[in-house]
């Protein structure tokens, strides 16, 4: 997995790509909290995920209640085949705010 | 005439750890693209036999120290059976339930996933010597449902 972060707007976007398992999860979480925990919104752009485990997925509702916690924004865009196919099973499709893209979130937020 | 015996179509052994969890997943994707699995089922399978080979390494050995995971795939008429062994203590497999998905937490996932994916899950009794064996099953024709 690697991963890569930049502002939009009022968001830090931290894309993530290849594989986001049980090695690499620990790694994704980090990054997630530590932007929410500076008190930035956060969008997580999965478009460049090839697969994530139950572990990765983890990572992202950690970082969903963080933001409710902290009356932050989050997200996630740009959600690939294989990782939306993962949410689907886990039933977080309906939970996660969920954008095509940064640009089709920034209009949204208008 | 006697019953055909499953087709063994890999085995792979494994240290339990995070960073062995590739190649098993590239193993169970390769085995069912094989057998004509499509490519969603073939990646609902890796994403299972992942989520029960992260289940032993976090739980059946947990902070134990390192062990082994045995993973063998045979298909048994039109089933798929992935058989994963490990040589931990017994897990108490009365704890073990998918939680409330209502209850949007991190953690306790991959139970619930498993159990999405594949037909058939029980613990059948070890062999001298291993600890757990996990079945999971999975017809893939339409005669084996």
């Amino acid at each position: 997995m690697e991963y890569q972060t930049r502002s939009e707007g009022s968001y830090t976007v931290i894309a993530l790509s290849g594989e986001v398992d049980l090695y690499y999860s620990p790694s994704a979480r980090e990054q997630i909290l530590k932007y929410l925990g500076r008190g930035q919104n956060v969008l997580v752009d999965l478009s460049g995920v090839s697969y994530i485990d139950s572990s990765g997925v983890a990572s992202l509702v950690e970082g969903y209640q963080l933001a409710r916690t902290k009356q932050l924004a989050f997200g996630l865009v740009g959600v690939s085949d294989a990782a939306m196919q993962v949410l689907q099973l886990a039933r977080l499709d309906k939970v996660f705010p969920i954008h095509g893209s940064v640009a089709e979130r920034l209009a949204s937020d208008g | 005439m006697t019953e055909a015996s499953p087709q063994a179509l890999a085995e792979i052994r494994i240290a339990a750890q995070a960073d062995e969890l590739k190649g098993l997943r590239d193993t169970v994707r390769e085995t069912v693209l094989a057998q004509g699995v499509d490519d969603k089922l073939a990646e609902c399978l890796v994403l299972a036999v992942d989520e029960a080979a992260v289940n032993v390494i976090r739980h059946a050995y947990g902070d134990s120290g390192t062990g082994e995971i045995v993973l063998q795939i045979l298909n048994n008429r039109g089933v798929l059976v992935f058989r994963l062994t490990d040589f931990a203590p017994p897990v108490d497999t009365a704890r073990i339930c998918p939680r409330d998905l209502d209850d949007i937490r991190p953690g306790g996932l991959g139970v619930h996933l498993i159990a999405e994916v594949m037909d058939e899950v029980e613990f059948v009794a070890p062999p001298p010597g291993a600890g757990n064996v996990l079945e999971m099953r999975k017809a893939i024709t339409a005669e084996s449902n």
